[in-house]
């Protein structure tokens, strides 16, 4: 049975202990504070941030904008987008799944455009806008894809949750969400070994509906 | 991966001077096949080129026809007004391969020139032709279920472009713009541009070392006008074809005045049916003519164990593509 878990804002004052003793809620409030001291230099690093030299060799400084923030990793070539998020900005909503581009589970969004982060270079996204599950809501308000998420239990052990989310937001933006065949046709891309397709096409259409 | 360095390249000489001066150097515009291959350490490169800078981009009418930069994505190709009108098929290819994440990221020279998924040769534990030429070939009596049954040879059974895109650009007659090291453009056919196996699988295009892809050319035609690619896969989404068939038919009063056929999933690349073309054109479009055209296309099948199934399967899908244009 659908049921709704959306937290009350209001029963949880900003910033109070976690209360229920979770790594995902200390997370989510230690990064709310990080981001609030960060925030004015790293703005006007957002200024300072033109062109990269052409040819990175070895370990290189990286600037990458993900969630509208500017930050500065130390990574070779190689690595992947996936894996600068995770391993160098410790933004672990992100998940490595099959690492090959096969089950969605990295999917995060591109200038606004849906990718598997897997298979593409950390060094080719800068200067590009970064969206990861991190910065899809707003402070302690969820994105209406993660509410209806929650309502429609469009999950079971959660692995693959983030990338369906980032998925979901994606399609219901480029209009591919009209109907549950068309939903469940662009949402391919994005595998649940548990198996919540119904719940999940049930939530990216409850979001495609409201718009 | 190993290790490798990275340059991103503003212009095609810039570029191609590079893989001139380091011909174990590749380029990168998308990585989806690129990155996944370097993974599995089925490619190993001391150097990366980033071509996404390069001005092969647009999608534009020409003289010559619609033409599409290589740098295009495969899901800005697919849903652009121009394709969808003049050719439903190319469109159609497009949104029915990979994910919307992958197609948002694969540019369409990367997709033309993608790499086979026979399990033998993306698994370095087994010996491969295309891999190490002279190694051997356990697909012939391995797990061939997947693998081609036309255009095969005793070195590699493999579809060696398992994609969709080609199969729709070898139906219309598509031609590729190549860029040399050089700086000089040539223009070859899709269908002159994929090599069969033969005796060196290893050599699966016409691209030289270090050459580009800038462009591809459909040109319209009335043949053009009902096209349709439908694609056999053993799950309903996300999946590389058993089989697939890219057909336009130009029909006046119940007669075909000119066809055109591809098969994909089932040749050793893709495959264009001049045999079938030739039992349509002339012939009253009936389902009668569709049969006898894909008993044409099939005729020259070679399967192995697994694969029988292909050439009844093959023949079906071509006969319901027939069928969806004509009516």
């Amino acid at each position: 049975m659908p049921h709704d878990f959306t937290p009350d804002p209001a029963a949880q004052p900003p910033g109070s202990a976690p209360n229920d003793g979770s790594r995902r809620t200390f997370m989510k409030q230690a990064g709310g504070i990080l981001g609030l001291a960060l925030a004015p230099p790293l703005i006007s690093q957002a200024e300072r941030l033109t062109a990269f030299s052409k040819t990175v060799a070895g370990v290189a400084a990286m600037q990458l904008k993900v969630n509208g923030t500017v930050r500065t990793i130390q990574a070779e070539p190689r690595v992947t987008l996936l894996d600068a998020l995770r391993e160098n900005l410790d933004l672990t909503g992100t998940k490595k799944g099959c690492d090959h581009g096969q089950c969605g589970a990295c999917t995060v969004l591109v200038d606004g455009r849906r990718v598997n982060s897997c298979l593409t270079l950390a060094v080719m996204n800068q200067n590009k806008e970064i969206t990861t599950i991190e910065g899809l809501g707003q402070g302690e308000e969820l994105h209406p894809m993660q509410q209806a998420f929650l309502k429609h239990d469009g999950f079971q052990c959660g692995y693959c949750t983030p990338g369906q989310i980032m998925s979901g937001v994606a399609c219901v933006q480029e209009g591919h969400a009209k109907t549950d065949d068309q939903a469940r046709e662009w949402m391919s891309g994005n595998l649940c070994r548990c198996g919540a397709y119904p719940n999940i096409v049930a939530a990216v259409r409850e979001v495609a509906q409201r718009k | 991966m190993n290790n490798f360095s990275y340059t991103q390249a503003s212009t095609a000489k810039e570029a191609t001077g590079i893989l001139k001066d380091k011909p174990a150097a590749a380029y990168i515009a998308g990585g989806t096949t690129l990155l996944d291959l370097m993974k599995a350490h089925l490619q190993e490169h001391p150097q990366l080129v980033d071509i996404n800078m390069l001005p092969f981009k647009g999608i534009e009418q020409t003289a010559d026809g619609l033409r599409i930069g290589a740098m295009e994505r495969m899901s800005d190709v697919g849903e652009n007004a121009l394709v969808l009108q003049q050719f439903s098929a190319v469109s159609e290819s497009l949104l029915l391969a990979a994910s919307p994440q992958l197609r948002n990221m694969a540019s369409i020279g990367g997709n033309i020139l993608q790499r086979t998924r026979c399990g033998y040769f993306r698994d370095a534990a087994f010996p491969c032709n295309k891999r190490v030429p002279g190694s051997g070939c356990p697909a012939l009596t391995g797990d061939n279920h997947n693998l081609a049954i036309l255009g095969t040879s005793e070195a590699c059974i493999a579809t060696a472009y398992p994609g969709d895109l080609s199969v729709a650009l070898a139906a219309f007659d598509a031609v590729l713009t190549l860029e040399n090291q050089k700086g000089k453009q040539r223009r070859v056919p899709v269908t002159d541009f994929y090599l069969l196996p033969g005796k060196t699988p290893h050599r699966e295009t016409v691209l030289e070392p270090g050459e580009l892809i800038v462009a591809v050319t459909i040109p319209t035609a009335a043949h053009t006008r009902r096209s349709t690619y439908l694609k056999v896969r053993e799950r309903s989404s996300y999946a590389y074809a058993l089989a697939s068939a890219a057909v336009g038919l130009d029909v006046q009063a119940g007669t075909i005045r000119s066809a055109r056929v591809a098969l994909g999933g089932v040749g050793s690349k893709p495959w264009r049916s001049p045999e079938a073309e030739k039992v349509l054109t002339g012939a009253p479009a009936t389902e009668a003519t569709f049969r006898a055209a894909a008993a044409a296309a099939l005729r020259g099948a070679q399967p192995r164990d697994d694969n029988r199934f292909k050439i009844e399967l093959a023949q079906n899908t071509l006969v319901q593509a027939l069928l969806k244009v004509a009516g």
